[in-house]
């Protein structure tokens, strides 16, 4: 086990040896996150997988002709280059096979994926006898430890670019992927923008193969946007969150990697991107599940509190009669048959309603409202019959402007409408008085008459 | 389809040789020997169409009758095969500042990282061309947009916070934001409530009201007389267009609509709930 002061330096950057290694993977992280939120956005991550996987074959190729040429083989420039190329030829491919046949999307990424990994795998084979072939299997699974100076000045070059374009581009590439077919209506040049995106892909695809490997730089390109996606709403902050998922994985990811040296980076950083991801979608406040859950919970028990004050305010307009309403003790055999509670429910109910100080102590076998839960009993029971009266007599509007999980029915119908609808329930009724229930079936104002 | 020129003037249709019609650049859409395939199988045939200005424009006829590829084509976005769209006497490509087009609702992703304005929003990316970001005025602009629509309460709702109606509502405000004079709509009433359907016909009555041009791709062919002072119907070719009082009858129901005797009964019905 590594000591503490040993954690920190490799954190902290000040450990000569991984220093390049994990500055290399956290602007990668940085650039993947910004460039995979666009190709998650247009819907071209298994495009981006299959680009990945057909950058092998060239990587094999590029070192056999550099051999041929006379050259010593693993210069990391060449090889990318041999990888940019046979990526684009996968693309090419793609787009060939969509375009003059009737297959669909994913049969012809599929197929390009499978058939160029094929390749590379052989021609890998092939190249191995080579002198100086050793290592370039670690293209496939990536090897970050083997980052100088050199690679870490192209990484940073191409991260560093990739990352403005996609920033500048950033209008350009929001009506792509929102809405192509209204882009080019615009005057866009849809086809120019895609190009430029997936270059963007390809271009941190390649600078990732040798840290993270061609396997996994898909994931390095996915996750982070997708974790960054349960975090907000708004595309910027998503590109900003998605870039610190990536940077922040990449910089774990390789650090932990280096301290524990039988465990490959590439594969620490897509595992730390994956528990980010892991705690995003539990925990973000936005779109996470558990916020969802609670939530849900905290809207079913405001609207077990309303039913029971609505309940309770009803009640007592039953005993009240014709005379007003007044806040007086009721049986609890009252409210039982109300709704459609469980005893056990409603004693859960109560308990709510007593910690909230709607009810004060009652003989037994009796409850009282508290003034406070009176006032708040006759505010529900308004606005509930204000809501039924409007949507009786606007039902057609409602679904479109109203939205039910409202409190005040004033703040989405308009002082106008309220007193519109106050008029027409009841004349000119003074403000907060409690109309009568506008269906006939809950008349119970008229029950002694 | 074309059994009249296959019987009358050979195998070959007879392709139209006379000279361009010439036709006044105050013409919002004005369209020749339109034909558009796909995968060699024609979608449209032979358009040939003149939209008069300042109309309510319905396009109506039976589903896959290629009402939105007409609208595609006329905007570039599908190939032709052959003829032209000109749009007050120009191509598209260079009047498209006086175009402004809704897509159909279901074909864009809601779910996607955006609030109502920034849809609205991109009404105006053209003009403000590349790299430049939304400025206060054009976000002013976008809220007004909104306003019009009766929606600008939603303007930072996400996108799929929003009910159907709202999301047609908002893809016409970003339509409005392009100050456009012929406006290009793909089904805006498709499955929106009715007070939004309500608010989409009060706005093409003000835009036309202004002297703008509508297109509205309609398949409810109850409202068409209600709603539309011309009409294009159309099942791969034009089967008639004109006044929709002359041209929504019968007659030329039966001719759009085939033997969709469901769709027969229910134009028949239309006709006869129609005060004349």
């Amino acid at each position: 086990m590594p000591g503490l002061s040993e954690i920190l330096e490799v954190l902290l950057l000040q450990n000569y040896n991984t220093r390049l290694v994990v500055l290399s993977t956290t602007l990668l992280g940085i650039a993947a996150g910004l460039v995979g939120s666009f190709l998650l956005l247009r819907k071209r991550s298994l495009m981006g997988d299959a680009l990945s996987h057909a950058t092998l074959p060239g990587i094999a190729i590029a070192f056999g002709v550099m051999v041929a040429l006379g050259g010593e083989g693993k210069s990391l420039p060449a090889l990318l280059l041999g990888a940019t190329l046979s990526g684009v030829a996968g693309i090419a491919t793609m787009l060939i096979i969509r375009n003059t046949t009737r297959l669909r999307d994913d049969v012809a990424m599929g197929f390009v994926l499978s058939v160029f990994f094929g390749v590379g795998v052989a021609s890998l084979r092939m190249v191995q006898d080579l002198p100086n072939a050793a290592g370039l299997e670690s293209f496939i699974y990536g090897k970050a430890a083997s980052v100088v100076m050199s690679d870490f000045l192209l990484i940073a070059l191409v991260a560093g670019a990739a990352s403005l374009v996609c920033l500048i581009f950033l209008k350009e590439f929001l009506v792509l992927c929102f809405d192509d077919g209204y882009a080019a209506a615009q005057g866009w040049p849809t086809l120019f923008l895609d190009v430029l995106l997936l270059g963007l892909v390809t271009a941190v695809t390649v600078i990732g193969l040798q840290s993270v490997g061609l396997i996994l730089v898909i994931a390095f390109l996915i996750t982070p946007p997708t974790a960054a996606r349960f975090w907000t709403d708004r595309l910027l902050p998503m590109l900003l969150i998605s870039a610190v998922i990536g940077g922040v994985s990449g910089w774990l990811g390789a650090s932990l990697s280096a301290l524990t040296p039988r465990l490959p980076a590439g594969a620490v950083i897509v595992l730390v991107a994956a528990a980010l991801f892991l705690v995003s979608m539990l925990f973000a406040p936005v779109r996470g599940v558990l916020p969802r859950i609670l939530n849900q919970a905290a809207l079913r028990r405001k609207e077990d509190r309303q039913h029971f004050l609505r309940a309770a305010y009803e009640i007592l307009e039953d005993q009240a009669g014709d005379a007003p309403v007044a806040n007086r003790s009721f049986p609890y055999e009252a409210l039982l048959p109300k709704r459609s509670w469980t005893p056990r429910h409603l004693r859960q109910i109560l308990r709510v309603a007593r910690r909230e100080d709607h009810l004060e102590p009652a003989p037994p076998g009796r409850l009282r409202l508290s003034e406070p839960g009176f006032g708040e009993a006759a505010r529900v029971t308004r606005n509930h019959r204000l809501w039924e009266t409007y949507l009786i007599q606007y039902a057609d509007v409602a679904p479109s402007h109203v939205d039910r999980d409202a409190d005040m029915v004033e703040h989405i119908l308009g002082a106008e409408l309220v007193r519109e609808l106050e008029a027409k329930l009841g004349g000119t009724l003074p403000d907060q008085r409690v109309p009568p229930s506008p269906h006939s079936t809950g008349d119970r104002n008229t029950r002694s008459g | 389809m074309h059994t009249e020129s296959l019987s009358g003037q050979g195998v070959f249709p007879a392709r139209n040789t006379e000279p361009r019609p010439e036709h006044p650049p105050e013409v919002p859409l004005a369209i020749h020997d339109l034909t558009v395939a796909y995968q060699r199988k024609p979608v449209l045939w032979d358009i040939e169409l003149n939209i008069p200005e300042g109309k309510l424009v319905g396009i109506v006829g039976p589903n896959g009758a290629g009402k939105s590829t007409l609208l595609k084509a006329c905007l570039d976005l599908v190939p032709r095969t052959s003829g032209w769209a000109h749009i007050y006497g120009v191509p598209y490509r260079k009047a498209r500042h006086r175009v402004a087009y809704v897509p159909q609702r279901e074909s864009v992703d809601w779910d996607f990282p955006v609030n109502a304005l920034d849809v609205v929003a991109m009404g105006a990316y053209r003009r403000l061309g590349w790299f430049r970001r939304v400025n206060a005025a054009e976000t002013k602009r976008a809220m007004e947009a909104l306003d019009q629509v009766g929606i600008a309460h939603l303007a930072h709702r996400q996108i799929s916070q929003l009910s159907g109606g709202q999301q047609q509502r908002v893809f016409l405000a970003r339509a409005l934001m392009q100050d456009a004079d012929l406006y290009l709509m793909d089904e805006p009433f498709a499955a929106v409530d009715a007070a939004t359907e309500q608010a989409i016909v009060d706005l093409l009555r003000r835009l036309s009201g202004e002297g703008k041009t509508c297109l509205v791709v309609h398949h409810d062919l109850a409202t068409v007389t209600s709603y539309f002072d011309w009409i294009v119907l159309i099942n791969m070719r034009v089967v008639a267009a004109g006044p929709t009082a002359e041209t929504f009858t019968r007659d030329n129901l039966q001719k759009t609509y085939g033997g969709k005797l469901s769709l027969l009964e229910k134009a028949a019905e239309a006709l006869r709930s129609t005060p004349r």
